[in-house]
């Protein structure tokens, strides 16, 4: 058996004895992912042994470098692991900002030392991250942030709002974008991260079309953010934000795969449809299995350094559309029976939730416009 | 295996991209249309593509080939897509080999095919839009068969050296089993093949099998266990029309893109105006996902897969699709021009429609994948 066999039957015989059967349910609702975080009260025996497994082999993060708590795969064994958890329908163990936006943007950007304290922690699950990005009036454009962090010698002085932060309420530390000079757009905005717990921060929740509030309002009301915190240079951290929007693309891009374990759209499909939601729901598959192969060839040039750096837009806006697109197609399939918000047959109105919480898709780290823009002008180098 | 081609399956692409553009770019079929050809491709080209080794890709080693994939085909197809070369490559190198390989006739037909002498055909279809059905009739008939029915859209029929049949032996025309595949060489009496010039100036026949006799060494594979060699020629031949479709549309988005770039109207270009640079963008994502598809269902082919079924039905409907959208966005953004003979753009609009409809368009097999989910 060459290398990568041995690892594949190795993966495949860990993975057995080790995912919990409710680890390979499908994924029913916002519930049932693992964000990980100081507060693990809310997590399943099986949600938390799964994640704790997974963690200390570092196969929450499996190509991260075994020494920030990653599984130091190679691109071949990682895409083993992959192709093996789904061939179990396994869940993903750990889902979390820190694992899919900060933790790249630390190993491109950050110090030894802010390597070795944030990624084993984000690794195994314990701190949970926000991300602090959009303003009210910096959403698009957001370059024109406004949220100020003062010289204040040994550490920033933060004062401003934040918006949309996803989860506010629930994370521990938040990466922040801070204005560190007002005379210029780009080149006068700094990377920082600071705990949520730090004096002056507070949020409240947005209540949101879905009757759920995932977003939060975040206010810094003179924070003080230790200057060791700030990742990158000073007035450098355009750079640190665009490169980790790349990586949080790739994050939503994903919704287009649909959930792990299952495909709900064809189950209501078998229940019964007519004759032309039938035609529109297997074109639609159509669409997500040649979507699905795309993310696996993403992945695969991605890796082989062969991806065009602003291919995440097209993977965001093509992954959020189709997420549209399937929660479209769900609510036609259920009928109103896909209509019942509180009922418990309903799981509480789950599926038109999910169906009302997927139209921020393809607002949420960048419009689709805004993708679009950037292809036109990266990839397809179309005239300003 | 990772879904982006590995450094000999580039080379292979340079050379053929090389190659074609060279001697068979668009102005090679323009000039066979305006010259009224009545073979529908040119012997020339086709000899210098066995002599390339292009015609032998998917044929083993032990037979002579390169004894390479459906990667490497499609790379070669892609490029007869973009430069919109009539050719049967897509016939007799990809889908009559697969058709062929591992059984009796491959000793046969193998050896012309890798000179450049034998040109394949396929009478599979019976009816304007493609089914998964074979009525077409072979009785016993001494120690041969006797095929009696008609077949359409048969590319080459009417020049075609070798002529494979689908061909029903037993049950009716909607099953599954019960079909012979049937090698059927030029010439045969009791057969009348009536060419048809098709909207992309390409031709196609209309076969008429009149109780055309036929030994029974003309049966590939087994009689009554045709599907299998059936299969395998509908997956080679929907994976590389696939490959021709993104040639076909990514040669469109590329001319179209360029055009975006150097047309000025109100004084800008029009390249600028940005309701033109999201369908642009829009039409780049589309074809990209298209490739990703295609090249997956090609490695799985190679592979060997048993979901490799599945992952050509997607291929071949995304880069239908994708392909579709391509010449649409392309005639449109080009304006009048577009609209004119001279120019090549709508070329491009006639092969895309011909080729989606080849082997059963995306809603052929969106219908397909529908079934095989239980739907």
């Amino acid at each position: 058996m060459s290398d990568l066999e041995t690892f594949r039957a190795d993966t495949r015989a860990w993975l057995e004895a080790n995912c919990p059967p409710e680890m390979r349910e499908p994924v029913r609702s916002d519930k049932d992912a693992v964000w990980g975080g100081r507060d693990q009260s809310m997590l399943s025996p099986a949600q938390k042994a799964w994640m704790d497994k997974m963690g200390a082999r570092g196969w929450t993060v499996p190509d991260w470098p075994k020494e920030y708590g990653g599984g130091g795969l190679s691109p071949a064994e990682s895409k083993i692991l992959r192709e093996e958890m789904q061939r179990i329908r396994a869940r993903n163990p750990l889902n979390s900002f820190g694992i899919s936006m900060l933790g790249p943007a630390l190993l491109k950007y950050g110090t030894e030392v802010q390597k070795r304290e944030h990624l084993p922690k984000i690794a195994r699950g314990e701190i949970r991250w926000c991300q602090g990005y959009s303003e009210p009036g910096a959403g698009s454009d957001l370059a024109g942030l406004q949220t100020s962090a003062e010289d204040k010698g040994d550490y920033y002085l933060v004062n401003g709002q934040k918006v949309w932060t996803s989860y506010a309420d629930q994370a521990d530390w938040i990466f922040c974008l801070v204005r560190t000079d007002k005379s210029v757009k780009q080149a006068g905005i700094s990377f920082v991260l600071f705990d949520m717990a730090s004096e002056g921060v507070s949020t409240k929740p947005i209540l949101l079309i879905s009757g759920y509030s995932p977003f939060c309002e975040t206010f810094f009301d003179n924070v003080k953010v230790p200057k060791q915190n700030l990742v990158h240079e000073e007035n450098k951290g355009w750079d640190v934000a665009k490169y980790l929007l790349g990586h949080e693309r790739e994050m939503i891009s994903g919704m287009g795969l649909g959930a792990a374990g299952g495909n709900p759209l064809v189950e209501a499909a078998k229940k019964g449809a007519d004759t032309i939601l039938r035609g529109q729901i297997a074109l639609f598959e159509i669409r997500a299995k040649a979507f699905n192969a795309m993310s696996e060839k993403f992945i695969d040039d991605l890796k082989g350094g062969k991806a065009h750096p602003a291919q995440p837009s097209m993977m965001k806006y093509y992954g959020t559309e189709l997420n549209k697109s399937r929660h479209e197609l769900m609510m036609a399939a259920g009928g109103s029976d896909a209509l019942e918000w509180e009922s418990e047959r309903s799981n509480k109105g789950s599926g038109p939730r999910a169906w009302l919480r997927t139209k921020a898709n393809s607002i949420e780290g960048g419009t689709s416009e805004v993708q679009l823009n950037i292809i036109s002008k990266r990839i397809l180098e179309l005239p300003s | 295996m990772p879904l982006y081609l590995n450094d000999e399956q580039a080379m292979l692409r340079d050379t053929a991209k090389d190659f074609i553009a060279e001697h068979a770019p668009v102005k090679h079929m323009r000039a066979l249309r305006d010259a009224n050809d009545q073979t529908g491709f040119s012997r020339d080209l086709w000899k210098s593509f066995a002599e390339m080794g292009f015609t032998g890709i998917l044929i083993g080693e032990d037979n002579g080939g390169l004894g390479l994939g459906h990667v490497e085909a499609g790379v070669v197809l892609e490029e007869i897509g973009r430069n919109l070369s009539p050719s049967p490559f897509l016939a007799t190198a990809v889908a009559a080999v697969e058709a062929l390989k591992g059984t009796a006739q491959a000793g046969k037909y193998f050896p012309g095919i890798l000179s450049g002498d034998t040109v394949a055909a396929l009478a599979i279809d019976e009816q304007a839009k493609f089914r998964d059905s074979v009525a077409l009739k072979a009785e016993r008939s001494g120690n041969g068969f006797k095929l009696t029915g008609k077949k359409q859209f048969v590319a080459h029929g009417h020049v075609a050296d070798l002529i494979i049949v689908a061909a029903r032996t037993a049950g009716s025309a909607d099953d599954e089993d019960g079909v012979t595949l049937f090698a059927v060489d030029k010439g045969a009496a009791g057969l009348t093949a009536e060419a048809e010039r098709m909207a992309d100036s390409s031709l196609t026949t209309r076969l008429d099998f009149d109780g055309v006799e036929v030994t029974a060494d003309a049966v590939i594979g087994e009689v009554d266990a045709g599907r299998d060699p059936l299969d395998r020629l509908l997956r080679a031949g929907r994976t590389g029309a696939a490959s021709e479709l993104l040639g076909v549309g990514g040669g469109t988005m590329d001319m179209t893109v360029e055009y975006l770039k150097q047309r000025k109207q109100f004084g800008v270009l029009i390249g600028s105006f940005q309701a033109l640079q999201h369908r642009a963008a829009h039409l780049y994502s589309e074809m990209e996902v298209a490739r990703a598809a295609t090249l997956r269902a090609q490695q799985m082919l190679d592979s060997g897969s048993d979901r490799a079924d599945e992952a050509v039905s997607v291929a071949k409907a995304q880069a239908g699709l994708a392909t579709m959208l391509a010449v649409q966005e392309g005639v449109q953004m080009f304006g009048g021009i577009g609209m004119t003979d001279e120019f090549d753009i709508g070329f491009y609009m006639k092969r895309q429609r011909v080729l989606a409809e080849m082997f059963g368009d995306a809603n052929f097999h969106a219908d397909k994948l529908a079934r095989n989910a239980g739907y």
